[in-house]
């Protein structure tokens, strides 16, 4: 009888309709430090004093694939204001380090896993993008598709407002 | 500029490979389950066999209560995992699959592994529609999740 209770209280608790970690960081939220260790074996930080997008990407995911170049550009104009640091979902890290490779991204790539998602709100669907500035506050995010120029007109926003 | 604009085309070159053949769209509605439909069985009457056919760190985050992680349909060793787990399944019984990892039209693991049960001869089988993602479509719906 007691175990019977025991295993409804637990199954309560991990059987919840509400969504406690489903809604990824607010704005305004800080961003969680964390450093990992990069795909060219370089530590890798949230990067503070700087404006920062944080890609969680994986290679089986099209649309982040799309983006990659794109990320790369944003990367290149704006050298020194910003910087993008991209999050591998993959289960595997040579499945995202093949990728990597094949198009020459360009900015620093760590792997991702439960307790990273877990820290930024759940990354329960990708891609998932972090606009973080310069205090370290997340400014916005992205889940999902998202529209084309909405990132460029994002970052050039916190750009200006950051002088 | 160079670097950026060998990736555009290599992005380019490499879509159509992205784009499964036979990708979730091309599921027939017929073989498809809303969201609120799967939510409603659960609150009762008879709990279908559920496989979460996506990648191992999203089912890891958050699941449907009972669902089996069964391998990503894209992979072989997740269409070999998938058989594993289709054994001991009787054929007739309701059978449903769920991925969620991305945008519907870009997931690359529902439809091969439908494609692979109904071709085991399974009768009983729907595939969880989840037009953006398993977090925006499940889990920020209030539908219930196991969380890890």
């Amino acid at each position: 009888m007691r175990a019977n209770h025991c295993t409804a209280v637990l199954a309560l608790l991990l059987t919840s309709t509400l969504p406690v970690f489903a809604n990824p960081l607010a704005p305004g939220t800080q961003a969680p430090a964390f450093t990992r260790s990069g795909f060219d074996g370089r530590p890798v930080s949230l990067p503070r004093g700087k404006l920062v997008l944080l890609d969680f990407w994986a290679s089986w995911c099209a649309p982040c694939i799309v983006e990659l170049p794109h990320l790369m550009a944003l990367q290149k104009r704006y050298a020194g204001k910003l910087q993008i640091v991209g999050v591998s979902m993959d289960d595997k890290q040579k499945s995202a380090a093949d990728v990597v490779a094949q198009y020459h991204v360009s900015y620093p790539i760590v792997m991702g896993d439960l307790a990273l998602a877990k820290s930024f709100g759940g990354v329960l669907g990708l891609p998932e993008v972090f606009l973080i500035g310069t205090d370290g506050k997340v400014i916005r995010n992205w889940r999902g598709d998202f529209k084309a120029g909405e990132l460029d007109a994002a970052i050039a926003a916190a750009l200006k407002q950051s002088r | 500029m160079i670097r950026a604009l060998f990736a555009a085309l290599m992005v380019l070159v490499a879509l159509p490979a992205l784009a499964q053949p036979g990708s979730a769209p091309t599921i027939p509605q017929s073989d498809l389950i809303q969201p609120a439909e799967l939510a409603n069985m659960l609150k009762s009457g008879p709990k279908p066999t559920i496989l979460q056919v996506g990648f191992k760190v999203m089912y890891d985050e958050a699941h449907i209560p009972g669902a089996v992680y069964a391998g990503p349909g894209s992979k072989d060793e997740g269409i070999v995992a998938l058989k594993d787990a289709a054994g001991s399944i009787d054929k007739g019984q309701q059978v449903i699959l769920y991925c969620g990892c991305c945008p519907w039209d870009h997931c690359p693991n529902v439809a091969a592994a439908w494609r692979t049960l109904r071709d085991l001869g399974f009768s009983n089988l729907k595939v969880l529609y989840i037009p953006k993602n398993f977090g925006a479509d499940w889990v920020e719906k209030g539908y219930p999740v196991v969380k890890g």
